[in-house]
Protein backbone atom coordinates (compact mmCIF):
# COMPACT_ATOMS: atom_id res chain seq x y z
CA UNK A 1 0.00 0.00 0.00
CA UNK A 2 1.59 3.47 1.06
CA UNK A 3 5.72 3.11 0.67
CA UNK A 4 7.98 4.18 3.35
CA UNK A 5 8.59 7.71 2.03
CA UNK A 6 4.38 8.12 1.45
CA UNK A 7 4.07 7.20 5.27
CA UNK A 8 7.31 9.61 6.15
CA UNK A 9 5.33 12.17 4.06
CA UNK A 10 2.10 11.88 6.03
CA UNK A 11 3.46 11.83 9.25
CA UNK A 12 5.49 14.86 8.53
CA UNK A 13 2.65 16.59 7.02
CA UNK A 14 0.39 15.77 10.36
CA UNK A 15 3.31 16.50 12.60
CA UNK A 16 4.12 19.78 10.91
CA UNK A 17 0.04 20.99 10.97
CA UNK A 18 -0.26 20.19 14.27
CA UNK A 19 3.24 22.07 15.50
CA UNK A 20 2.01 24.98 13.68
CA UNK A 21 -1.60 25.04 14.76
CA UNK A 22 0.32 25.17 18.36
CA UNK A 23 2.05 27.67 17.56
CA UNK A 24 -0.20 29.67 16.00
CA UNK A 25 -2.64 29.38 18.79
CA UNK A 26 0.29 30.91 20.91
CA UNK A 27 0.84 33.54 18.90
CA UNK A 28 -2.31 34.73 17.38
CA UNK A 29 -4.34 34.46 20.71
CA UNK A 30 -2.49 37.86 21.82
CA UNK A 31 -3.00 39.06 18.14
CA UNK A 32 -6.29 38.89 17.92
CA UNK A 33 -7.65 39.88 21.19
CA UNK A 34 -5.19 43.00 20.59
CA UNK A 35 -6.92 43.52 17.50
CA UNK A 36 -10.25 42.91 18.94
CA UNK A 37 -10.05 45.62 21.97
CA UNK A 38 -7.58 48.61 20.37
CA UNK A 39 -8.41 51.70 19.31
CA UNK A 40 -5.30 52.14 18.32
CA UNK A 41 -4.70 53.95 14.65
CA UNK A 42 -2.26 50.88 13.64
CA UNK A 43 -5.06 48.70 13.83
CA UNK A 44 -6.26 48.54 10.33
CA UNK A 45 -2.83 48.64 9.10
CA UNK A 46 -2.10 45.28 11.12
CA UNK A 47 -5.09 43.65 10.00
CA UNK A 48 -4.31 43.82 6.33
CA UNK A 49 -0.69 42.16 7.61
CA UNK A 50 -2.48 39.83 9.35
CA UNK A 51 -5.15 39.07 5.88
CA UNK A 52 -1.99 39.31 3.62
CA UNK A 53 -1.24 35.28 3.13
CA UNK A 54 -4.73 35.03 1.99
CA UNK A 55 -3.59 37.69 -1.73
CA UNK A 56 -0.48 36.87 -1.99
CA UNK A 57 0.48 34.25 -4.10
CA UNK A 58 2.46 31.44 -1.95
CA UNK A 59 5.67 32.08 -4.20
CA UNK A 60 5.70 35.93 -2.83
CA UNK A 61 6.18 34.61 0.63
CA UNK A 62 8.21 31.82 -0.55
CA UNK A 63 10.90 34.30 -2.69
CA UNK A 64 10.96 36.31 0.72
CA UNK A 65 11.74 33.32 2.97
CA UNK A 66 14.62 31.54 0.79
CA UNK A 67 16.20 34.73 0.79
CA UNK A 68 15.33 35.35 4.41
CA UNK A 69 16.62 32.33 6.01
CA UNK A 70 19.67 31.65 3.40
CA UNK A 71 22.55 31.48 6.23
CA UNK A 72 23.67 34.97 4.89
CA UNK A 73 19.91 36.01 5.35
CA UNK A 74 17.94 38.08 7.74
CA UNK A 75 16.91 35.65 9.52
CA UNK A 76 19.62 32.67 9.01
CA UNK A 77 22.35 34.62 9.49
CA UNK A 78 21.71 35.13 14.01
CA UNK A 79 20.12 31.53 13.47
CA UNK A 80 22.96 29.99 12.47
CA UNK A 81 25.06 31.67 14.72
CA UNK A 82 22.95 30.70 17.84
CA UNK A 83 21.76 27.32 16.82
CA UNK A 84 25.07 26.41 14.73
CA UNK A 85 22.99 24.96 12.26
CA UNK A 86 21.47 26.38 9.14
CA UNK A 87 17.47 27.18 8.55
CA UNK A 88 16.52 26.67 5.44
CA UNK A 89 15.71 23.22 4.10
CA UNK A 90 14.86 22.35 8.22
CA UNK A 91 11.49 21.32 9.71
CA UNK A 92 12.00 25.05 11.61
CA UNK A 93 12.06 26.45 8.35
CA UNK A 94 8.53 25.02 7.20
CA UNK A 95 7.06 25.70 10.77
CA UNK A 96 7.90 29.01 10.46
CA UNK A 97 6.73 29.49 6.74
CA UNK A 98 3.28 28.00 8.01
CA UNK A 99 2.95 29.86 10.72
CA UNK A 100 2.93 33.17 8.40
CA UNK A 101 0.80 31.14 5.68
CA UNK A 102 -2.11 30.49 8.08
CA UNK A 103 -1.92 33.63 9.90
CA UNK A 104 -5.13 34.74 8.75
CA UNK A 105 -6.87 30.98 9.17
CA UNK A 106 -6.13 31.67 12.70
CA UNK A 107 -6.24 35.09 13.95
CA UNK A 108 -9.46 36.66 12.11
CA UNK A 109 -11.41 33.44 13.86
CA UNK A 110 -10.35 34.36 17.40
CA UNK A 111 -10.56 38.04 16.76
CA UNK A 112 -14.31 37.45 15.19
CA UNK A 113 -15.18 35.48 18.55
CA UNK A 114 -13.50 38.19 20.65
CA UNK A 115 -15.35 40.49 19.15
CA UNK A 116 -18.83 38.84 19.34
CA UNK A 117 -18.27 38.34 23.28
CA UNK A 118 -18.15 42.28 23.31
CA UNK A 119 -17.25 43.81 26.58
CA UNK A 120 -20.35 43.44 28.62
CA UNK A 121 -19.17 40.20 30.15
CA UNK A 122 -15.68 41.45 30.91
CA UNK A 123 -16.57 44.63 32.30
CA UNK A 124 -19.20 42.14 34.64
CA UNK A 125 -15.92 40.14 35.61
CA UNK A 126 -13.69 43.00 36.32
CA UNK A 127 -16.86 44.52 38.51
CA UNK A 128 -16.43 41.45 40.46
CA UNK A 129 -12.91 42.12 40.74
CA UNK A 130 -11.46 39.65 38.35
CA UNK A 131 -8.25 40.69 37.29
CA UNK A 132 -7.37 41.10 33.22
CA UNK A 133 -6.07 37.94 33.30
CA UNK A 134 -8.41 35.95 35.28
CA UNK A 135 -11.06 37.89 32.78
CA UNK A 136 -9.60 36.61 30.05
CA UNK A 137 -8.49 32.75 31.30
CA UNK A 138 -12.14 32.20 32.74
CA UNK A 139 -14.91 34.70 30.73
CA UNK A 140 -13.04 35.52 27.45
CA UNK A 141 -11.69 32.29 26.35
CA UNK A 142 -14.38 29.94 27.18
CA UNK A 143 -17.16 32.21 25.16
CA UNK A 144 -14.36 32.28 22.26
CA UNK A 145 -14.20 28.54 22.08
CA UNK A 146 -16.25 28.28 19.12
CA UNK A 147 -13.51 30.77 17.50
CA UNK A 148 -10.85 28.51 19.20
CA UNK A 149 -11.94 25.42 17.18
CA UNK A 150 -12.77 26.95 13.81
CA UNK A 151 -9.26 28.20 14.11
CA UNK A 152 -7.21 25.41 15.43
CA UNK A 153 -9.31 23.38 12.36
CA UNK A 154 -8.71 25.83 9.32
CA UNK A 155 -4.96 26.45 10.90
CA UNK A 156 -4.61 22.38 10.56
CA UNK A 157 -6.54 22.18 6.93
CA UNK A 158 -4.75 25.03 5.54
CA UNK A 159 -1.17 23.91 6.53
CA UNK A 160 -2.62 20.28 5.38
CA UNK A 161 -2.76 22.51 1.80
CA UNK A 162 0.13 24.23 1.82
CA UNK A 163 2.45 23.74 -1.66
CA UNK A 164 3.82 26.70 -3.15
CA UNK A 165 5.79 28.05 -0.18
CA UNK A 166 6.85 24.68 0.77
CA UNK A 167 8.26 23.62 -2.72
CA UNK A 168 9.99 26.97 -2.94
CA UNK A 169 11.77 26.75 0.17
CA UNK A 170 11.54 23.03 1.30
CA UNK A 171 14.32 21.36 -0.97
CA UNK A 172 11.96 17.94 -0.53
CA UNK A 173 14.09 16.17 1.74
CA UNK A 174 12.56 12.70 3.34
CA UNK A 175 11.09 12.62 7.09
CA UNK A 176 12.23 16.57 6.69
CA UNK A 177 10.58 18.49 4.47
CA UNK A 178 8.96 16.48 1.93
CA UNK A 179 5.35 17.00 2.93
CA UNK A 180 2.22 15.00 1.61
CA UNK A 181 1.92 17.56 -1.44
CA UNK A 182 4.93 17.48 -2.43
CA UNK A 183 4.88 13.36 -2.09
CA UNK A 184 1.68 13.91 -3.99
CA UNK A 185 2.93 16.16 -6.91
CA UNK A 186 6.46 13.92 -7.35
CA UNK A 187 4.04 11.08 -7.88
CA UNK A 188 2.00 12.59 -10.76
CA UNK A 189 5.15 14.00 -12.08
CA UNK A 190 6.48 10.76 -12.63
CA UNK A 191 2.80 9.44 -13.31
CA UNK A 192 3.04 7.37 -10.37
CA UNK A 193 -0.69 7.43 -10.77
CA UNK A 194 -1.95 5.05 -7.75
CA UNK A 195 0.45 6.22 -5.40
CA UNK A 196 -0.96 9.59 -6.20
CA UNK A 197 -4.43 8.21 -6.06
CA UNK A 198 -3.91 7.25 -3.08
CA UNK A 199 -2.80 10.05 -0.78
CA UNK A 200 -4.86 12.67 -2.76
CA UNK A 201 -7.47 10.30 -1.99
CA UNK A 202 -6.86 10.11 1.42
CA UNK A 203 -6.16 13.67 1.99
CA UNK A 204 -9.62 14.60 0.11
CA UNK A 205 -11.19 12.13 2.84
CA UNK A 206 -9.39 12.79 5.69
CA UNK A 207 -9.91 16.98 5.23
CA UNK A 208 -13.43 16.67 4.48
CA UNK A 209 -14.35 14.26 8.07
CA UNK A 210 -11.95 17.11 10.06
CA UNK A 211 -14.31 19.62 8.73
CA UNK A 212 -17.49 17.78 9.07
CA UNK A 213 -16.98 17.11 12.37
CA UNK A 214 -16.18 20.46 13.22
CA UNK A 215 -18.41 22.12 11.69
CA UNK A 216 -20.87 19.57 13.92
CA UNK A 217 -19.51 20.13 16.93
CA UNK A 218 -19.33 23.41 16.95
CA UNK A 219 -23.05 23.40 15.84
CA UNK A 220 -23.92 21.77 19.26
CA UNK A 221 -21.50 22.49 21.83
CA UNK A 222 -22.99 24.56 24.51
CA UNK A 223 -21.00 27.67 25.78
CA UNK A 224 -20.11 27.60 29.41
CA UNK A 225 -18.78 30.19 31.22
CA UNK A 226 -17.14 28.82 34.61
CA UNK B 1 -31.00 39.36 -34.31
CA UNK B 2 -30.00 39.68 -37.85
CA UNK B 3 -28.06 42.08 -37.03
CA UNK B 4 -25.87 40.88 -34.77
CA UNK B 5 -25.60 37.00 -36.74
CA UNK B 6 -24.60 40.22 -39.99
CA UNK B 7 -21.88 41.69 -37.66
CA UNK B 8 -20.27 38.34 -35.94
CA UNK B 9 -20.26 37.55 -39.67
CA UNK B 10 -18.18 39.99 -40.53
CA UNK B 11 -15.87 39.52 -37.22
CA UNK B 12 -15.51 36.43 -38.42
CA UNK B 13 -14.32 36.89 -42.03
CA UNK B 14 -12.02 39.54 -40.94
CA UNK B 15 -10.14 37.51 -37.85
CA UNK B 16 -11.49 34.27 -38.18
CA UNK B 17 -8.93 33.15 -40.70
CA UNK B 18 -5.45 34.23 -40.40
CA UNK B 19 -3.71 33.91 -43.37
CA UNK B 20 -0.56 31.79 -43.76
CA UNK B 21 1.76 34.59 -44.43
CA UNK B 22 1.67 35.84 -41.43
CA UNK B 23 3.84 35.51 -38.60
CA UNK B 24 2.85 32.39 -36.59
CA UNK B 25 2.98 31.41 -32.70
CA UNK B 26 4.58 28.45 -31.90
CA UNK B 27 5.03 26.31 -29.02
CA UNK B 28 8.30 24.80 -27.44
CA UNK B 29 8.48 23.19 -24.21
CA UNK B 30 12.33 23.14 -22.62
CA UNK B 31 14.05 21.43 -20.30
CA UNK B 32 15.30 24.09 -17.84
CA UNK B 33 18.85 23.68 -18.13
CA UNK B 34 18.15 24.88 -21.96
CA UNK B 35 15.78 27.56 -21.02
CA UNK B 36 18.81 30.55 -21.53
CA UNK B 37 20.36 28.89 -24.92
CA UNK B 38 16.88 28.55 -26.17
CA UNK B 39 16.16 31.74 -25.25
CA UNK B 40 18.83 33.58 -27.18
CA UNK B 41 18.06 30.83 -30.34
CA UNK B 42 14.30 32.11 -30.41
CA UNK B 43 15.47 35.56 -30.81
CA UNK B 44 17.38 35.34 -33.33
CA UNK B 45 14.88 32.86 -35.03
CA UNK B 46 11.83 35.54 -33.95
CA UNK B 47 14.25 38.15 -36.46
CA UNK B 48 14.58 36.23 -38.94
CA UNK B 49 11.24 34.48 -39.96
CA UNK B 50 9.18 36.61 -37.47
CA UNK B 51 7.21 33.47 -36.09
CA UNK B 52 6.79 34.55 -32.15
CA UNK B 53 7.75 31.56 -30.18
CA UNK B 54 6.55 30.78 -26.94
CA UNK B 55 8.86 29.01 -24.12
CA UNK B 56 7.77 26.65 -21.58
CA UNK B 57 10.40 25.42 -18.56
CA UNK B 58 10.23 22.57 -16.42
CA UNK B 59 12.02 19.29 -15.74
CA UNK B 60 12.01 17.11 -18.43
CA UNK B 61 9.80 14.19 -16.35
CA UNK B 62 7.38 17.34 -16.00
CA UNK B 63 7.01 18.65 -19.41
CA UNK B 64 6.52 14.69 -20.93
CA UNK B 65 3.93 14.17 -18.58
CA UNK B 66 1.98 17.74 -19.15
CA UNK B 67 2.66 16.32 -23.26
CA UNK B 68 1.20 12.74 -22.94
CA UNK B 69 -1.51 14.39 -20.94
CA UNK B 70 -2.72 17.07 -24.23
CA UNK B 71 -0.38 19.88 -23.40
CA UNK B 72 -0.46 22.20 -26.19
CA UNK B 73 3.54 22.32 -27.12
CA UNK B 74 5.00 21.86 -31.07
CA UNK B 75 8.59 20.86 -30.27
CA UNK B 76 10.26 19.23 -27.15
CA UNK B 77 13.58 20.18 -26.12
CA UNK B 78 14.03 17.56 -23.17
CA UNK B 79 17.49 17.24 -21.61
CA UNK B 80 17.67 13.44 -22.35
CA UNK B 81 16.66 11.04 -25.40
CA UNK B 82 14.69 8.38 -23.56
CA UNK B 83 11.53 10.85 -23.21
CA UNK B 84 11.34 12.08 -26.91
CA UNK B 85 11.72 8.13 -28.11
CA UNK B 86 8.81 7.62 -25.75
CA UNK B 87 6.90 9.76 -26.92
CA UNK B 88 7.47 8.47 -30.45
CA UNK B 89 6.40 4.96 -29.27
CA UNK B 90 3.54 6.65 -27.19
CA UNK B 91 1.71 8.49 -30.56
CA UNK B 92 2.88 11.48 -29.08
CA UNK B 93 5.69 12.79 -31.16
CA UNK B 94 6.49 12.24 -34.99
CA UNK B 95 8.34 9.55 -36.03
CA UNK B 96 11.89 10.35 -37.48
CA UNK B 97 12.35 13.60 -35.83
CA UNK B 98 14.19 12.99 -32.85
CA UNK B 99 17.39 14.16 -32.50
CA UNK B 100 20.39 14.94 -30.04
CA UNK B 101 21.35 18.78 -30.23
CA UNK B 102 23.48 19.26 -27.52
CA UNK B 103 25.17 16.90 -24.86
CA UNK B 104 24.99 18.58 -21.99
CA UNK B 105 27.63 18.55 -18.62
CA UNK B 106 27.43 18.10 -14.92
CA UNK B 107 29.08 20.75 -12.35
CA UNK B 108 29.42 20.60 -9.49
CA UNK B 109 29.68 24.62 -8.31
CA UNK B 110 30.06 26.80 -5.56
CA UNK B 111 29.07 30.36 -5.89
CA UNK B 112 32.13 31.04 -3.64
CA UNK B 113 35.23 32.37 -6.16
CA UNK B 114 38.40 31.05 -5.49
CA UNK B 115 38.00 27.86 -3.91
CA UNK B 116 39.94 24.52 -5.18
CA UNK B 117 37.30 21.89 -5.84
CA UNK B 118 39.38 19.00 -6.76
CA UNK B 119 36.37 16.39 -7.00
CA UNK B 120 33.62 14.98 -4.57
CA UNK B 121 35.93 15.22 -1.60
CA UNK B 122 35.04 18.45 -1.42
CA UNK B 123 31.03 17.56 -0.72
CA UNK B 124 32.73 15.40 2.82
CA UNK B 125 33.48 18.55 4.34
CA UNK B 126 31.59 18.85 8.03
CA UNK B 127 30.79 22.30 6.91
CA UNK B 128 29.07 21.57 4.23
CA UNK B 129 25.43 21.39 5.18
CA UNK B 130 23.44 21.00 2.07
CA UNK B 131 23.70 19.92 -1.65
CA UNK B 132 21.64 20.97 -4.88
CA UNK B 133 20.39 18.57 -6.40
CA UNK B 134 17.26 18.38 -9.30
CA UNK B 135 14.92 15.62 -8.55
CA UNK B 136 16.42 12.59 -9.85
CA UNK B 137 12.92 11.18 -10.58
CA UNK B 138 12.00 13.96 -13.11
CA UNK B 139 15.44 15.45 -14.01
CA UNK B 140 18.10 13.95 -16.16
CA UNK B 141 20.64 15.95 -14.47
CA UNK B 142 19.31 14.55 -11.36
CA UNK B 143 19.32 11.84 -12.64
CA UNK B 144 23.28 11.83 -13.54
CA UNK B 145 23.91 13.56 -10.07
CA UNK B 146 22.74 11.14 -8.35
CA UNK B 147 24.77 8.39 -10.86
CA UNK B 148 28.23 10.62 -9.88
CA UNK B 149 26.94 10.36 -6.28
CA UNK B 150 26.19 6.72 -6.33
CA UNK B 151 29.21 5.08 -8.74
CA UNK B 152 31.44 6.27 -5.68
CA UNK B 153 29.61 5.14 -2.63
CA UNK B 154 28.61 8.64 -1.48
CA UNK B 155 24.92 8.68 -2.26
CA UNK B 156 23.93 7.04 1.25
CA UNK B 157 26.76 9.00 3.44
CA UNK B 158 24.76 12.02 1.46
CA UNK B 159 21.53 11.40 1.90
CA UNK B 160 20.67 13.82 4.91
CA UNK B 161 22.17 16.86 3.17
CA UNK B 162 20.86 16.44 -0.23
CA UNK B 163 17.97 19.11 -1.23
CA UNK B 164 16.44 18.42 -4.01
CA UNK B 165 14.98 21.28 -6.84
CA UNK B 166 12.66 20.28 -8.27
CA UNK B 167 14.09 20.67 -11.89
CA UNK B 168 17.90 22.38 -12.11
CA UNK B 169 16.46 26.02 -12.35
CA UNK B 170 15.43 25.47 -8.48
CA UNK B 171 18.65 23.43 -7.69
CA UNK B 172 21.20 26.34 -9.32
CA UNK B 173 18.66 29.01 -7.38
CA UNK B 174 19.64 26.95 -4.10
CA UNK B 175 23.48 27.30 -4.48
CA UNK B 176 22.78 30.81 -6.22
CA UNK B 177 20.75 32.19 -2.82
CA UNK B 178 22.98 30.70 -0.72
CA UNK B 179 21.04 28.21 1.08
CA UNK B 180 23.26 25.23 -0.05
CA UNK B 181 26.62 25.35 -0.36
CA UNK B 182 27.14 23.27 -3.49
CA UNK B 183 25.13 21.66 -5.91
CA UNK B 184 25.42 19.38 -9.07
CA UNK B 185 24.56 22.17 -11.92
CA UNK B 186 24.48 22.56 -15.61
CA UNK B 187 27.81 23.88 -17.02
CA UNK B 188 25.14 26.17 -19.50
CA UNK B 189 23.52 28.03 -15.80
CA UNK B 190 26.95 28.58 -15.03
CA UNK B 191 28.21 30.16 -18.16
CA UNK B 192 25.05 31.72 -18.82
CA UNK B 193 25.94 35.36 -19.11
CA UNK B 194 23.07 36.74 -17.44
CA UNK B 195 23.34 35.00 -14.18
CA UNK B 196 27.24 36.89 -14.00
CA UNK B 197 27.94 34.19 -11.76
CA UNK B 198 31.45 32.90 -11.33
CA UNK B 199 31.97 30.75 -8.38
CA UNK B 200 33.94 27.62 -8.24
CA UNK B 201 33.41 24.82 -10.13
CA UNK B 202 34.37 21.27 -10.71
CA UNK B 203 33.40 19.70 -14.45
CA UNK B 204 32.23 16.22 -13.40
CA UNK B 205 34.19 13.93 -15.90
CA UNK B 206 31.23 12.25 -18.07
CA UNK B 207 32.61 9.05 -17.91
CA UNK B 208 31.08 9.04 -14.05
CA UNK B 209 27.49 9.42 -15.49
CA UNK B 210 25.40 7.97 -18.48
CA UNK B 211 26.39 10.81 -20.97
CA UNK B 212 23.63 13.49 -21.10
CA UNK B 213 22.57 13.37 -23.97
CA UNK B 214 19.42 16.07 -24.95
CA UNK B 215 16.91 15.41 -27.29
CA UNK B 216 14.95 17.69 -29.32
CA UNK B 217 11.56 16.28 -31.44
CA UNK B 218 9.00 17.05 -33.16
CA UNK B 219 5.54 16.79 -31.49
CA UNK B 220 2.27 15.61 -32.83
CA UNK B 221 0.55 18.84 -32.85
CA UNK B 222 3.39 20.71 -34.51
CA UNK B 223 3.18 17.80 -37.25
CA UNK B 224 1.95 20.35 -40.04
CA UNK B 225 2.70 23.06 -38.36
CA UNK B 226 5.70 24.70 -40.49
CA UNK B 227 7.49 27.03 -38.23
CA UNK B 228 7.88 24.39 -35.55
CA UNK B 229 9.73 22.58 -38.48
CA UNK B 230 11.30 25.50 -39.36
CA UNK B 231 12.66 25.93 -35.97
CA UNK B 232 13.87 22.32 -35.76
CA UNK B 233 15.88 22.82 -38.60
CA UNK B 234 17.09 26.48 -37.05
CA UNK B 235 18.40 24.54 -34.29
CA UNK B 236 21.03 22.41 -36.75
CA UNK B 237 22.11 25.48 -38.02
CA UNK B 238 25.41 27.12 -37.62
CA UNK B 239 23.69 29.85 -35.42
CA UNK B 240 22.52 27.62 -32.80
CA UNK B 241 25.32 25.44 -32.61
CA UNK B 242 27.46 28.25 -31.84
CA UNK B 243 25.37 29.43 -29.02
CA UNK B 244 25.29 25.90 -27.82
CA UNK B 245 28.49 25.51 -27.46
CA UNK B 246 29.00 28.56 -26.26
CA UNK B 247 27.19 27.57 -23.27
CA UNK B 248 29.46 24.50 -23.04
CA UNK B 249 27.48 21.70 -24.28
CA UNK B 250 29.46 19.31 -26.35
CA UNK B 251 27.95 18.62 -29.80
CA UNK B 252 26.77 14.77 -30.62
CA UNK B 253 29.60 13.27 -32.78
CA UNK B 254 27.73 10.60 -34.31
Amino acid sequence: MLSHDDLQALWLTLLLASVTVCVLLVVGTPLAWWLSRTRSRCRTAVEAIVALPLVLPPTVLGFYLLVAMSPRGLIGAPWLQFTDSTLSFSFTALVIASTLYSLPFVVQPLQGSFEATGRVPLETASLLRASPMDAFLTVASPLALRGYITAAVLGFAHTLGEFGVVLMVGGSIPGQTKVLSIAIYDHVETLEYAQAHLLSGGLLVFSFLTLLIVYGLNRRLPIRVT
Amino acid sequence: MNHIIQTLALLLLLFGNTPSSYAAELSVAVASNFLAPLGVIAEEFEAQTRHQVLISSGSTGKLYAQITHGAPFHILLAADTQRPHRLVDEGFAVEGTPFVYAVGRLALWSPIPGQKINGLNALLKTDIRHVAIANPKTAPYGQAAYEVLHSEDLWDVLRPRIVQGENIGQAFQFVASGNAEFGFVALSQILNPKNNRSGSRWEVPSHLHTPIEQGAVLLRKGESHEPAIAFLHFLRGTFARQIILGFGYELNAK
